[in-house]
């Protein structure tokens, strides 16, 4: 399968800051990749990498087999970008907007009203952009991104000050472009949103790649503790606590929640005694691993390194 | 091409939804209706044509107003775009950034052509319906050059707004470098000039050497253009002794106006593509 987006051992220096520094992925075609990072790690910068907007100072990025920073047409027309912060000018309406961007493009005449539906934004295209709200305006921002289907879709911190709502419909519009085959890479600091929604994750640093794979491999990788739960009757933690042997590292929560940490191995050990007759408990808990403590699980392997 | 073009509309559409069309065509429609009654009012018996006044103050109206409008249009093209994230976009689509600098060029100047025009000609029609005085076809083509050349004016200043804009890091800066650029050509160029010119008392500053700065001065040149154009014109506004020492033909003024627009113009392409965004 030919990859829509290849970067290699890329660097990008301005001075003697090293916005990005020797980093290598691939996105192939229905993959959703997640670019997780602080603030300045470099996740706009590899964006503006891939939109040939910045030059690299080392490495090579590839993105439908083209240099972008070339600037072939035929490959801007098959790119899709949503800024971080875009403010479209307030005086135009957003059907207005749209048609220029759609003409621009090349795209379908009528398209924007397609897309204005698709969107949900049909029912405000003739206000002035002035008078959108901050979801309407990210919504219209994404919409300029989807003109013509593109086959490489950038968006940066594209959730960012959405609700929870119109992060589920975003996402939805995100998984309808993958299912059409397009590569989305979508930078973002909320991990815990990227759940079921990112097929990988990128994890950057100062610059540096520090993990790549999906939700799952970095999990094992990270070899992170679940975090299990356990609820009993009112004063029945004592005698929990005695059932389970005081495993070290064993939270007492209130009178009657206790919390352990299980690392892979102990979990299914203890899943299958809690299974048992007899086991003094209510109700079960289990929280994976989540993303934040993934980060941090590979943000600290970096800094003690 | 049709890129240029689409650009360009989409500058031309902002222009008239933030009232700049409005407002720019209401000032210079305002200042020019104004200068022609009070301009016309004593030239009844004089030798100068009306019309003839009305170019005169006009052209002196344009030196002040025309430069500072195209300036507060186009200072912020390139800066304000880059602030307010459109130009990532737009250079993320299939668009050159040269076809970025010339379509909005090609807004802006349609922008000031509109509001000169019809500002202008709203005074020259109020001139043939409330006045009996004949006009003569010479003032009139001093007319038509006077609008004309002060729509090139207008591009002169609009180019060196991009240059500023392509160049500096953020949008006040942009402003007050432009406000600076404007004052420095059309006040205190020709102040520090006549100074000169007085201290020298005609030993060293030869007439060639007064051609030059003259042109080194786009308003200059558009006040020659003008003003000295025509016989009639030249001795109404007192510049017919000027002419006789400046030996400036109206085609090395355009010339030279022309090079105003082209230079910035290049130079504001050459500062842009070499931008990082």
């Amino acid at each position: 399968m030919s990859l829509n987006v290849e970067l290699k051992s890329v660097a990008r220096h301005y001075g003697r800051v090293k916005a990005v520094d020797g980093v290598s992925f691939s996105g192939a075609p229905g993959e959703v990749i997640a670019l997780v990072g602080h603030n300045g790690a470099g996740k706009t910068t590899l964006i503006k990498l891939m939109l040939g907007l910045a030059r690299p100072t080392a490495g090579s990025v590839a993105v439908l087999g083209q240099d972008p920073a070339a600037g072939d047409a035929a490959v801007r027309r098959r790119l899709g970008y949503l800024p971080e912060t875009v403010s479209f000018n307030p005086a135009l309406t957003g059907r207005e907007t749209l048609w220029f961007y759609v003409r621009l493009k090349g795209g379908r005449k009528g398209e924007e009203n397609a897309l204005l539906e698709r969107i949900g934004l049909a029912h405000a295209a003739d206000r002035r952009i002035g008078t959108y709200s901050k979801g309407m305006r990210q919504r219209l921002g994404l919409a300029q991104a989807m003109i013509g289907t593109p086959a490489v879709l950038l968006l940066d911190e594209p959730t960012t000050g959405l609700d929870p709502e119109l992060r589920q419909q975003f996402y939805a519009i995100v998984r309808e472009m993958q299912a059409a085959g397009t590569t989305v890479l979508l930078s973002s600091h909320a991990l815990n949103e990227l759940e079921g929604n990112a097929s990988r994750v990128v994890i950057l640093n100062e610059g540096c790649k520090i993990a790549d794979g999906t939700l799952d491999e970095l999990r094992h990788i990270a070899q992170l503790p679940t975090r299990i739960r356990l609820k009993t009757t009112e004063g029945g933690a004592g005698r929990l606590r005695e059932w389970m042997g005081e495993p070290a590292g064993l939270r007492q929560i209130n009178g009657h929640i206790v919390e352990i940490d299980a690392t892979p191995e102990d979990k299914a050990a203890f899943l299958r005694r809690a299974a048992g007759e007899g086991a003094p408990f209510e109700d079960l808990d289990m929280v994976p691993p989540g993303l934040d403590e993934l980060y941090a699980h590979f943000l600290s392997g970096r800094a003690s390194r | 091409m049709k890129t240029i073009l689409l650009l360009s509309t989409k500058e031309m559409r902002e222009g008239l939804r933030n009232r700049w069309v409005v407002a720019a065509t209401g000032l210079l429609a305002a200042l020019a209706l104004t200068l022609t009654f009070l301009g016309s009012a004593p030239t009844g018996t004089v030798g100068a044509g009306a019309l003839d006044v009305v170019v005169i103050s006009l052209a002196s109206l344009t030196i002040f107003i025309v430069p500072l409008i195209a300036l507060l249009i186009s200072h912020d093209a390139i800066v304000g775009e880059i602030e307010r994230g459109t130009m990532t976009l737009l250079l993320s689509y299939p668009v050159r950034r040269r076809q970025v600098l010339l379509g909005k060029f090609l807004g802006h100047l349609a922008i000031l052509a509109f509001a000169t025009c019809v500002g202008y000609g709203l005074a020259a029609i109020a001139l043939l319906v409330t006045g009996k005085a004949m006009i003569g076809a010479g003032s009139w083509a001093a007319f038509m050059t006077m609008t004309a050349s002060s729509v090139l004016l207008g591009a002169v200043f609009v180019a060196i707004g991009y240059l500023v804009s392509a160049l500096v890091a953020d949008r006040a800066t942009a402003g007050g470098i432009a406000i600076g650029i404007w004052l420095v050509f059309v006040v205190l160029y020709d102040m520090a000039l006549l100074g000169l010119l007085v201290a020298d008392q005609g030993r060293a500053v030869s007439g060639g050497t007064l051609d030059a700065l003259l042109l080194f001065n786009p308003t200059d040149a558009y006040r020659l253009l003008n003003l000295a154009g025509s016989g009639d014109i030249a001795t109404a506004s007192g510049m017919a002794g000027t002419i006789q020492t400046a030996a400036l033909a109206p085609a090395a003024l355009l010339a030279a106006l022309a090079a105003w627009v082209v230079a910035p113009m290049a130079l504001a392409a050459l500062a842009f593509s070499r931008r990082e965004l």
